[in-house]
C-alpha cells in the first residue's frame, strides 16, 4: 500500500506554547483513522497541518509524496477535501449552491449528477433549494458534508484516490446522522480514499476506524488497531476516567463506570 | 467575542424567485436604458422626447431648436448621466465586493471611512496643488486628484482590515467600530483643511463633504470609463472566490482559494473604484449597503451574478437619484449625497433591525 499521507516529525508551537511536539503519522490509501483525545491535545492543530492550511513549526507533511507546502491551494484542493466545524454562512445561499461550491469552476449543468447524488447521501435532497442558514445546525452540518463529498468526488475522477479530513464531524449529528456520515466516510475508504476522522465518541471511532491514533498533551499517546489501543489502562491514562471495556460481537466497546449506574459513582482516583 | 455575523433572510423561503436570475441582466439593461432617456428628457432646459432623436443627431431636421438641444445633450447632461451611472456602478459594485470580504451585509466603503480617506486625500491633493509647494503639479489636478484618492481609500481599506481580522476571522463589531474612528479621523483632516483652505479651496471642499453630480464633464467621465471596465474583467475573476469565502477563509482555503489574493485583490478593487468614484463625486453613502441588499433578496448571493447586476442597479439608481437632484429645486441643486442617505439609512437600520435577534454584537 502506498501512503497517501505521511507526516514526520510535526510540531507546532503558538508563542511560547507547545501545541504538537513530534507527532509522526502514515496513512495509506483505503485506510481510515480517528484522532481521539481529551480537549485540548492537539487534534484539531494536527488535522489543520494535515490539510495544508497550517504550517508547521517543526517536521513535514508530505502529500501524495510531495511537500504539502508546495502544492498551490487549487492543486490541494483537487487532493484532500476537509469539513471543518462550525461554519457559519452569513449569506443566503440555498444548499444547492454550497454543494455546488465544491465543484470547482464546474457548473449545475455539469455537476449535477455530483450535487444530486451528494445532496442524497446526506438525506437532503428534499432541502436544495432551502436557505441554508434557515436549516438546523445538524442539517447545515450535513450540507457542508455533502459539498466536502462533491469536492472529493471532483478531485478523485482527476488525480485518483484523495484524502478525507473530518473534523469533528458528527458534533452536531442525531444519532442515525452520526451513523449515516461515519458510513458515508467508510464507502470512500472502500474506494481507496484516504479517511482521518476526529472523533469525541469512542465507540463510534472503535467501530468504524481501521486505525486509531490517540493524541494526548501534545503528542502521539498511541497509533493502532483497536484491540491494541483500546484498553482500561490507556482510558484511564488519557480520558482520566475508569471505564469498563467489553467486547461486542468481537470488538471493544467502552462503558464509563460512572455511567453504568446513575448517581452511585464516586469520583475515579487520580 | 467574534459575532456571528448576520443572517439575511430568517424565513424559510424558496428560492423559486431565483429565476429572476436568469433574466436580471437583460431586465436592469432595458431599465437603465430607460432611465437613461428620461434623465436626458429633463433638466433645467427640458427636451421633450419627440426632439430627442434630432438632438442626439439620430433622425430629424435640423431647426433652430436643435442646436440648443444639441448643445445642452452633448456637453452638459451626457456626461453628466455617463458620469453618474459609472459612480453609481462602482459605488454598489464596491460595497458588494466589501460584504463579501468580510462577509456581513452592513458592510459599505461610506460608511466604514473608506469614502472620507478617499476625500481627505482629494481635499489634501486640492490644497497642496494650490499651494505655493504644489504648483509645479497644479497642471495635474485632473489627474492627481483620483489618484490620490484611490491612495487614501486604499490605505483606509488596508488599515481596517488588519484591525478588524485576526487569524482568519472578521469582527464585525470591531469592524465597524473601527470605520467609525476612522471616519472620524479623516472628517478632522478634512476639518482642519477647511481651517486653513482660502475661499476658493473651500468651495472645491465643501462640494466633497456632501457629494453632487454637477462638475462632471467628459474628462472626468473618462477618468472613470476604465476603471469601471478594469473593475468588471476583476469582478469575473474574484466572484467564486468570495462565494467560497462566505466559508471563512480557512474553507475558502479547503475548497482551493488563494485566500491571501483574493483578499488583496478585493482590497485594492474596493479602494480603487471608491477612491475613483469619490474624486468626482465626493462621497455617497449608502447606494453600496442597499443595492447589494435588495439584489440579494431577488436574484441570490452568488457573486457571478451580484457583482455585474449591482453595477447596473447601482447605475439605475444614481441616474435617477441624480435626476432627482437637478430637478426637485430647480433651478438650484440638491447635494445627491442628501438623496441618497435619506433612502438609505432607513433601509440601513431595517437590515439591523433583521438581525437583531440573530447576531449580539
Amino acid at each position: 500500500m502506498t501512503a497517501v499521507l505521511e507526516a514526520r516529525h510535526l510540531g507546532k508551537r503558538a508563542g511560547r506554547a507547545t501545541l504538537l511536539d513530534g507527532v509522526g503519522l502514515t496513512v495509506a490509501a483505503g485506510e481510515m483513522i480517528a484522532i481521539i483525545g481529551p480537549n485540548g491535545a492537539g487534534k484539531s492543530t494536527l488535522l489543520r497541518l494535515l490539510s495544508g492550511d497550517l504550517r508547521p513549526s517543526a517536521g513535514e507533511v508530505r502529500l501524495k509524496q510531495r511537500d504539502i507546502g508546495s502544492f498551490a491551494p487549487r492543486e490541494l484542493a483537487a487532493r484532500r477535501a476537509m469539513l471543518s466545524q462550525h461554519i457559519n454562512v452569513t449569506f443566503p445561499f440555498t444548499v444547492e449552491e454550497i454543494v455546488l461550491m465544491g465543484a470547482g469552476e464546474r457548473s449545475l449543468r455539469e455537476a449535477g449528477p455530483l450535487v444530486d447524488a451528494a445532496l442524497d447521501e446526506v438525506g437532503l435532497s428534499h432541502f436544495r433549494e432551502r436557505q441554508l442558514p434557515t436549516l438546523s445546525g445538524g442539517e447545515q452540518q450535513r450540507a457542508h458534508f455533502a459539498r466536502v463529498l462533491v469536492q472529493l468526488a471532483c478531485g478523485e475522477a482527476k488525480h485518483g484516490p484523495g484524502l478525507l479530513l473530518l473534523d469533528e464531524p458528527t458534533s452536531s449529528l442525531d444519532l442515525r446522522h452520526q451513523i449515516d456520515l461515519v458510513e458515508a466516510a467508510r464507502r470512500r475508504a472502500a474506494a481507496g480514499t484516504a479517511v482521518i476522522a476526529i472523533l469525541h465518541d469512542l465507540n463510534l471511532a472503535i467501530r468504524f476506524a481501521d486505525r486509531l491514533v490517540v493524541l494526548a498533551g501534545g503528542r502521539l499517546a498511541a497509533d493502532g488497531p483497536r484491540a491494541e489501543v483500546v484498553t482500561r489502562e490507556r482510558i484511564r491514562d488519557i480520558f482520566e476516567i475508569d471505564a469498563d471495556v467489553h467486547q461486542v460481537d468481537g470488538v471493544p466497546y467502552v462503558l464509563p463506570q460512572s455511567m453504568r449506574a446513575a448517581g452511585q459513582a464516586e469520583l475515579p482516583p487520580r | 467575542m467574534s459575532v456571528a455575523a448576520g443572517i439575511e433572510t430568517r424565513s424559510p423561503r424558496h428560492s423559486a424567485g431565483r429565476r429572476a436570475a436568469s433574466f436580471a441582466i437583460p431586465l436592469l439593461l432595458v431599465v437603465l436604458l430607460v432611465t437613461a432617456i428620461a434623465a436626458l428628457t429633463v433638466g433645467a432646459a427640458g427636451i421633450p422626447l419627440s426632439r430627442l432623436p434630432a438632438a442626439l443627431g439620430l433622425a430629424g431636421e435640423n431647426t433652430a431648436m436643435t442646436a440648443r438641444d444639441q448643445l445642452v445633450l452633448w456637453s452638459i447632461r451626457i456626461p453628466r448621466i455617463a458620469a453618474a451611472a459609472m459612480i453609481g456602478g462602482l459605488l454598489a459594485a464596491a460595497g458588494a465586493i466589501m460584504q463579501g470580504l468580510f462577509r456581513n451585509p452592513l458592510a459599505d466603503p461610506a460608511l466604514v471611512g473608506v469614502s472620507s480617506g478617499g476625500a481627505l486625500a482629494a481635499a489634501s491633493a486640492i490644497v497642496f496643488t494650490d499651494s505655493r509647494f504644489g504648483e509645479a503639479l497644479r497642471v495635474l489636478q485632473t489627474e492627481l486628484l483620483p489618484l490620490a484618492a484611490f491612495a487614501g481609500s486604499l490605505a483606509t481599506t488596508t488599515i481596517l482590515y488588519g484591525i478588524s481580522s485576526r487569524s482568519g476571522r472578521t469582527s464585525i463589531a470591531i469592524f465597524l467600530l473601527a470605520g467609525v474612528a476612522i471616519t472620524a479621523i479623516a472628517n478632522a483632516g478634512i476639518g482642519l483643511l477647511v481651517f486653513i483652505a482660502d475661499d476658493r479651496q473651500l468651495r472645491d471642499i465643501t462640494f466633497w463633504m456632501l457629494g453632487s453630480m454637477s462638475g462632471a464633464t467628459w474628462t472626468k467621465a473618462a477618468v472613470l470609463a476604465p476603471v469601471l471596465i478594469a473593475g468588471l474583467a476583476g469582478c469575473a475573476f474574484i466572484a467564486r472566490g468570495l462565494d467560497l469565502l462566505v466559508l471563512g477563509e480557512a474553507d475558502a482555503f479547503h475548497g482551493g482559494v488563494d485566500v491571501e489574493r483574493l483578499k488583496r485583490i478585493s482590497i485594492v478593487m474596493v479602494s480603487a473604484m471608491t477612491g475613483v468614484a469619490v474624486s468626482i463625486s465626493g462621497v455617497i453613502g449608502f447606494v453600496g449597503i442597499v443595492v447589494p441588499h435588495l439584489l440579494r433578496l431577488v436574484i441570490g448571493p452568488a457573486h457571478r451574478l451580484l457583482l455585474p447586476a449591482s453595477v447596473l442597479s447601482g447605475a439605475i439608481l444614481m441616474v435617477g437619484a441624480d435626476t432627482l437632484a437637478r430637478t426637485i429645486v430647480a433651478p438650484a441643486e440638491m447635494p445627491i449625497g442628501i438623496l441618497t442617505a435619506a433612502v438609505g439609512a432607513p433601509v440601513f437600520l431595517f437590515i439591523l433591525l433583521r438581525q437583531r435577534g440573530l447576531a449580539a454584537l
